[in-house]
């Protein structure tokens, strides 16, 4: 298929691809961290995942329109402001219903899973008639549009490159947090063996409480980003769940580095198949591989070795 | 606009024969005497009867909701799932056609009321719910559907009980029932004139089609590809993605690679916000014209979400924008967002739901009845010439006779009109090779 260009042309789609690939892995990434924390960290299997990354983006939408009408004059950044708002939106929002639903659920995992269902065609409800059902524009500030030229032919997208260090600042700061904290120390302590936690005078439902929150937090951040290259109306939470479930559990439930991993491999397949093939067929292929790979590694990519 | 390729089981809904409208059944029988003696009797004695408004038993022979004074009929969209994006403004146009049409004395002298159901994004809810409007409400006319499946779902149940639905996407084609009238454009009537026109002003020689991955934007592309082919043109790049899809790069990469002179983008849903977005911030400029983009699939309720200052310089091809300059449509446009609100947008689905009860009502006065029978045979050649989109004429296929236009979008979300066919263009749902 490359016959008939010009090598300038092919090596500038080879960068410009090569960019893609790695805003698709930060998007994973982005969407993931939050599940890997509820998912794996906890065992909560959380469907309603995508509402909480729409109640980021319905927050930015709001927070943008606050700026845009009271102080159109930092209308450049207020972007940083509702990312801020998202987490901590997302995050209450998680810290409630943690403890109203899930706390009672956390040794009946199906249960949760039918539990969390439920609450997302709650919240997909709640969008739609409190914010309608149409879908809502959230207007960029100009600094965020547009790409970097470089040479004739390569454009590297501007919010591409905000996705891609938003992710970095986020997975830096949540490794600190989860590896290098004493919160953190508490969180794997509580994962590795709950009775013995407790024991020590760890007060474990705390934990569960603030990890919760933490990874709704997180959705939370990942929504208000993602309203830079999708859609945010009350089910656009829809489109990100079985991907971030694949990402998790293909990198191994417990594992970050394994989650980030998974991101890195999946999203580099899927968009260099993507360029050989038809965009489904890429999905299929690398669903397929997937499969696969599962099949002959059931426990994921990384799993950390813990007593349960 | 079909959405997935689930079909209703028509099981369960094919069991009691007995109900069929206008049958013979005993059952019917039985029940609808009663009913036309009191009727009678009412009309005679205890309200006044004017000249102009024939009696109930005239108008209505097959045990219709329709008393002197009013005459019930559904409007079955989804109000909440996925498609209440979508569905929404079309239950806001039937209940303003609904509206005017009562203050301008109603039909045959009846008031319409209206029983609002809720598809809820669900194909077999949509069967469910006709079958309830049609065998307890006994409603005479039913407008609703928006994605294909969820017309294919209800087909079975209109055609058992006897129904007319008056559905108003457009849409892929492949279909004439004598229980819908089509008040959107199907596939040929949409593309045809869409390309020609690129071909002709624009020079076009190379397209690339892209789409979501469902029956409505294959079915088209099939379509777009065949007569791009017949003109002696090109097509170097076919894609189609899921749907939800939201990253894009690759394609876009691909078209930048391939540079067509033409995208022909049908995307729908949540991934034509990923798209316009992901497209303008990978350096392709619209206004630019290179490439250009043509669409099908964006009315100005997705660039609501989509946002104009994204999608500003594609084209679109359909028959009706909110901007066309004529005082039906001034008069339409400013009616709704009377009614509805000033923040509100109009798309060609939206108009085309406006049509619905219109052409009912014309059918049911040349008819001079609800019979469903009747008002069927009446259909064809109804025409309404004061319509938002101009004039339009139902054809003998069930389907309307409807001018294609092509419009620019500009940033603030609205298109310049830019072209319209001389002449109406025939509806033909199943074109040949």
């Amino acid at each position: 298929m490359f016959s008939g260009y010009s090598i300038a042309d092919l090596s500038s789609i080879f960068v410009m691809q090569g960019f893609a690939g790695l805003s698709l892995f930060s998007v994973f990434v982005l969407m993931s961290l939050g599940l890997a924390i509820i998912f794996g960290q906890m065992g909560v299997i959380n469907m309603a995942h995508g509402e909480f990354m729409i109640l980021g983006a319905y927050v930015t939408w709001l927070t943008e329109l606050f700026f845009k009408n009271y102080l159109p004059g930092l209308f450049g950044g207020y972007f940083f402001v509702a990312v801020a708002l998202a987490f901590i939106a997302a995050a209450l929002l998680g810290m409630l219903i943690e403890r109203v639903l899930i706390r009672h659920l956390y040794h009946r995992p199906l249960d949760t899973l039918l539990a969390t269902w439920g609450l997302s065609l709650i919240l997909q409800q709640t969008y739609r008639t409190v914010f309608g059902p149409r879908e809502v524009g959230v207007d960029l500030p100009s600094w965020l549009m547009g790409s970097y030229h470089f040479g004739d032919n390569i454009e590297i997208p501007i919010n591409g490159v905000f996705v891609m260090f938003l992710t970095l600042i986020i997975t830096l700061m949540l490794g600190w947090l989860m590896y290098r904290s004493a919160w953190g120390i508490n969180v794997r302590a509580v994962v590795a063996n709950r009775a013995m936690a407790g024991a020590v005078g760890i007060n474990t439902a705390r934990v569960d409480n603030h990890s919760f929150a933490l990874g709704c937090g997180i959705a939370g951040i990942a929504g208000s980003a993602f309203t830079m290259i999708s859609s945010t109306g009350p089910t656009a939470g829809q489109q990100y769940i079985v991907d971030t479930f694949l990402v998790v559990v293909f990198g191994g439930a417990q594992s970050l580095i394994g989650t980030i991993a998974s991101a890195f491999a999946i999203s580099q397949s899927q968009s260099t198949l993507e360029f050989f093939l038809s965009g489904s067929m890429a999905k299929v292929l690398t669903l397929l591989i997937v499969v696969v790979i599962l099949m002959l590694r059931p426990q994921g990519l990384f799993a950390s070795r813990i007593r349960r | 606009m079909m959405l997935t390729t689930q079909r209703a089981t028509a099981e369960g809904l094919r069991t009691n024969p007995g109900l069929r409208r206008g049958g013979t059944s005993k059952a019917s029988r039985y029940f609808r005497l009663p009913l036309l003696a009191a009727a009678l009797i009412a009309a005679s004695h205890f309200t006044p009867v004017f000249a102009a408004v024939p009696a109930t038993a005239a108008v209505d022979s097959t045990g219709l909701a329709v008393t002197d004074s009013t005459v019930k009929v559904g409007i079955l969209h989804s109000s909440t799932g996925t498609m209440a994006i979508s569905e929404t403004g079309s239950i806001q146009a039937e209940k303003l056609a609904i509206d005017q049409i009562n203050q301008a004395g109603g039909v045959l002298g009846r008031k319409v009321e209206y029983i609002q159901e809720d598809g809820a994004s669900d194909w077999p809810t949509f069967a469910e719910k006709a079958k309830k409007l049609l065998v307890s409400d006994k409603v005479a006319a039913i407008f609703g559907g928006w994605t294909s499946a969820s017309r294919k779902a209800m087909l079975p149940v209109l055609e058992q009980y006897n129904g007319m639905l008056y559905y108003p996407t457009f849409y892929e084609g492949l279909e004439q029932s004598p229980d819908v009238i089509y008040t959107g454009q199907e596939a040929t009537q949409q593309i045809i004139a869409g390309i020609d026109w690129v071909v002709k002003n624009k020079h076009a020689k190379t397209f690339y089609l892209l789409g979501s991955d469902y029956i409505w934007p294959r079915t088209a592309n099939k379509i777009a590809r065949h007569h791009i082919e017949k003109l002696g043109l090109k097509v170097i790049g076919e894609d189609y993605y899921p749907l939800g899809n939201t990253q894009f790069n690759s394609v876009i990469n691909k078209i930048k690679l391939k540079k067509p002179d033409v995208i022909y983008a049908i995307v729908v849903g949540g991934s034509n916000v990923a798209f316009y977005k992901q497209l303008k911030a990978a350096g392709i400029d619209m206004t630019k014209e290179k490439p250009l983009l043509l669409t099908i699939s964006v009315t100005e309720d997705e660039i609501r979400g989509i946002g104009g200052e994204n999608i500003v310089g594609a084209y679109a091809s359909m028959k009706y924008f909110e901007s066309m300059d004529n005082p039906a449509n001034k008069a339409f446009v400013a009616a709704f967002k009377q009614k509805w609100g000033n923040d509100i947008v109009i798309g060609d689905v939206t108009q085309a739901a406006y049509l619905g009860p219109w052409l009912w009502k014309a059918a049911v006065e040349k008819a001079g009845s609800f019979d469903i029978d009747k008002v069927r045979a009446a259909s064809p050649g109804i025409e309404m010439k004061n319509a938002p989109e101009g004039y339009v004429r139902i054809h003998e296929n069930h389907h309307l006779w409807s001018k294609t236009v092509i419009g620019r979008a500009r940033a603030d979300g609205q298109y310049d009109v830019i072209y319209q066919t001389p002449q109406l263009i025939e509806p033909n749902p199943f074109p040949k090779d």
